[in-house]
Formats: C-alpha cells, structure tokens, sequence
C-alpha cells in the first residue's frame, strides 16, 4: 500500500482544492440569494451552482471521474430517468391546470 | 474448509464486468435507487410549488414567497460547511486507512462522526424554532381595545377569492381552568408588518393596525378559525419541507450508525484484512457523500428560492 502513498497523496491534494471551492461556492449560493433576481433567474443561478457542487461531490469525491465501468452507464440512466421525472409532470400540469381553471372558474391568466 | 465455499467472489479485487469490488458495485446500485427515492420528493417539491394558490407560498401571509421568509439561512449555511467538512474528514478517514495509519483512520471517521451529529443538532433547533411558531386564522379581522391587530391577505381559489385574516407569532403562556381545558392562550404576535412591495393586487392588508403595538394578545377557543404550528401540518411547504429535510435527517442518523459500527468493531477486522476495512470505509463514504451532495440541492431549493 505504501507504494502508492505518492499517488494517494496527490489524491488528497485534489480533495482538499475541491472542498475549498466547494465553500467558495456555498457563499456564493448564500450571496447570490441577497440580489433581488427575478424568479426565474434566481433559479437557474442557484440550481447552476448546486449542479456544479454536486458535480464536484460526485466525481471527485464519489471518485465518478475514475469509474469507467458499467456502474457509470447505470448512473447516467439514473440522472434521465430523474430528469424526466421532474419534466413530465411540470408540462402536464401547467397545461391541465392554466386550461381549467380558465375555463370552469374564470381565474387565472 | 467451509469458508472458501461461502466466501463471496470479487470481494477485494475488480469484478472483470463493473470494473470494482462487489461491494462498491452494491453501494453504487443503492444510491441509484436513493436517486429515485430522493428524485420522486423533489419532483414532488416542484408540483406543489407550482400547483400553491398565490398567497399560500410558503405559507399565508409570508411577505414573499421565498423559503427564508420562515426558514433560518444562517443555521442552514451552516450546516452545510458542517456536512462538506464531514465529507472531507470521511475521506481523510479512508485515506489514513490506506496508508496503513489505522489510528488516525478511526481519528478522521470519529470526527465525521461528531460532525454528522452537530449537523442534527443544528437541525434540533431548527424544527424546534418551526414547532413553536404559529399561524393563527381568524374569520374577521382580530380586533383589540377598538384597534385592529390581525392582518389580511386576499389571494384567488377555484370559487373565486378568499380573504384571510390572520397572525404570526408565539404562544407564551397556556392558561388553564380547573378542569384542565384551555382557557387562553397568551400570544406574542411577530412584529414584523407582512406584504410589502411585491405588487400583488389586492394583497397590500388593508386596513392593518400594527400588531407591534399589541405584543402580547389572549387568545380563547372560539376566536380563531385555525391555529397552527409550522410543522408539517402548517402548510404544503412547511409539509414538503419536513419530508425532503426528515428523509434527509434520517440519512444521516443511518451514516451515523453505521460510522459508529465500525469505530467500534473496525479494531479487530483491521487486524485480519486491513485492506477489506478500507473497503468498507470507502463504501461507506460514498453514502455519505450522497447524503451531502443531496443537502446541497435541499439547502438553495428549500432555503433560498
């Protein structure tokens, strides 16, 4: 094991740049909170900055980067399924929804 | 010897198909499944934030519709330097451990340990600051010594609109009759003056007195339509808050088990395969890298948006 204690140690180096950008980034997300942005943007930044620490998380500390085998394609299977079930019920209902509430009850735009 | 016939194949070495130990390849599938489990709630998050009559987000009266109008940023910033700490501890844990530096491997895991448990007890006081918060709704505007103290907000419904009147604050003392019933309830009302400048129509509280002059106020049964705590049952965000935030906090109180597991019994493992406790502390440290990679999605959508 001592064998590779340089190669280790070279790990840990990078480990420890991560988690410093990671509470960079924490800031950031508390800061950027502060501004007054419009919804929309407001989400878009703050989910920008989550993506990229979680992608920090994932692939240097979770080691995703160095995993070339199958478990990545199962993953990544994994990452479009969630995506799409975050979409597909987004779409639905803002269609079903706005459409009756219009037309039964005469509220919303 | 019976153990070779039992001993489970790809233990140690790569599986020639996953390109990893068994053990990793298992933890790896469970994350997947926790990605659905987790996935799912936020999907969950996303309807009902989308689906909330305007008014009701994150919950009546709340002058914007951010999360941190009833949430505590500062504790949950916190927690999370504490939880990306107690990543980065864990893997120093596995690091010593690889190095052959079984002391300050077990070191690094107890430091992760009392992290993990710090993280728990911010969150204590979190949901203890939420369960000692009420709402209280009136059917018409509260008033006391001829002056009104509740304030209103009026938002659309599917039959039209409705109007509540309502206030912010604390209970502060509970008096009794000999009977034990509730008599009154000595009510600190938030002085802060709610629904300013965001434009929406009808919603500016007409007519509302300031409810910082009154701070203190007796409330009986039979004055108010509904009082509530913002606990899960305070409304849909506070309910959508105690699930992601409790399955979350349930997560980490496994970490935390299976962390002291091993603090206690990696001693006499170590002895015979050094490297398989390695394994298991890296297995280990995957899950709880999970449980911190999603605090970092829960703690800006919760929180901050």
């Amino acid at each position: 094991m001592a064998a590779n204690a340089e190669a280790l140690q070279a790990e840990l180096k990078k480990y420890l740049m991560v988690f410093g950008a990671l509470l960079v980034l924490t800031a950031v997300t508390v800061g950027v909170a502060q501004f007054d942005f419009s919804v929309p943007v407001a989400v878009a930044v703050a989910l920008l900055v989550a993506g990229v620490k979680g992608s920090l998380v994932a692939c240097y500390f979770m080691h995703l980067l160095n995993e070339r085998g199958m478990i990545f394609w199962i993953l990544a299977l994994c990452v479009l399924f969630f995506i799409t079930l975050l979409i597909i019920p987004v779409i639905t209902s803002s269609e079903v929804v706005a459409g009756h509430a219009d037309k039964l009850y005469g509220v919303g735009k | 010897m019976s153990a070779a016939a039992t001993e489970i194949p790809y233990d140690m070495e790569p599986h020639p198909l996953t390109r990893m130990y068994n053990g990793k390849f298992g933890i790896w599938l469970f994350l997947a499944s926790e990605i659905m489990l987790f996935g799912a709630l936020f999907s969950s998050y996303v309807l009902l934030r989308v689906g909330a009559p305007e008014g009701t987000w994150p919950i009546i009266g709340a002058p914007t519709v951010l999360g941190h109008e009833i949430l505590n940023v500062p504790l949950a910033a916190l927690n999370t330097v504490i939880l990306i700490t107690s990543s980065v501890t864990m893997l120093m844990s596995w690091y010593y451990l690889k190095l052959n530096n079984f002391g300050k491997g077990q070191l690094f895991l107890l430091l992760t340990v009392l992290l993990s448990c710090s993280f728990l007890v911010v969150k204590y006081f979190e949901y203890n600051s939420k369960l000692h918060h009420y709402l209280v709704e009136f059917d018409a505007p509260l008033v006391v010594d001829g002056e009104q103290v509740s304030y209103s907000r009026t938002y659309p419904t599917a039959n039209g609109e409705r109007t509540v009147h309502y206030l912010h604050g604390h209970i502060t003392e509970t008096v009794k009759d000999e009977d034990g019933y509730v008599e009154y309830y000595k009510f600190a009302a938030d002085p802060r003056k709610p629904d300013h400048g965001h434009g929406h129509e009808g919603d500016a509280g007409h007519g509302d007195a300031h409810a910082g002059e009154h701070p203190e106020i007796e409330l009986r049964p039979g004055d108010y339509r509904r009082m509530s705590n913002w606990g899960p049952a305070g409304s849909t965000f506070t309910g959508i808050y105690f699930t992601l935030t409790g399955l979350h906090g349930l997560h980490i109180l496994g970490g935390v088990v299976v962390m002291v597991y091993f603090l206690l019994t990696g001693g006499s493992m170590w002895k015979k395969l050094p490297d398989k406790y390695a394994n298991r502390i890296e297995c280990t440290g995957l899950y709880w890298h999970f449980v911190d990679l999603v605090w970092i999605f829960l703690f800006p959508v919760l929180y901050l948006l």
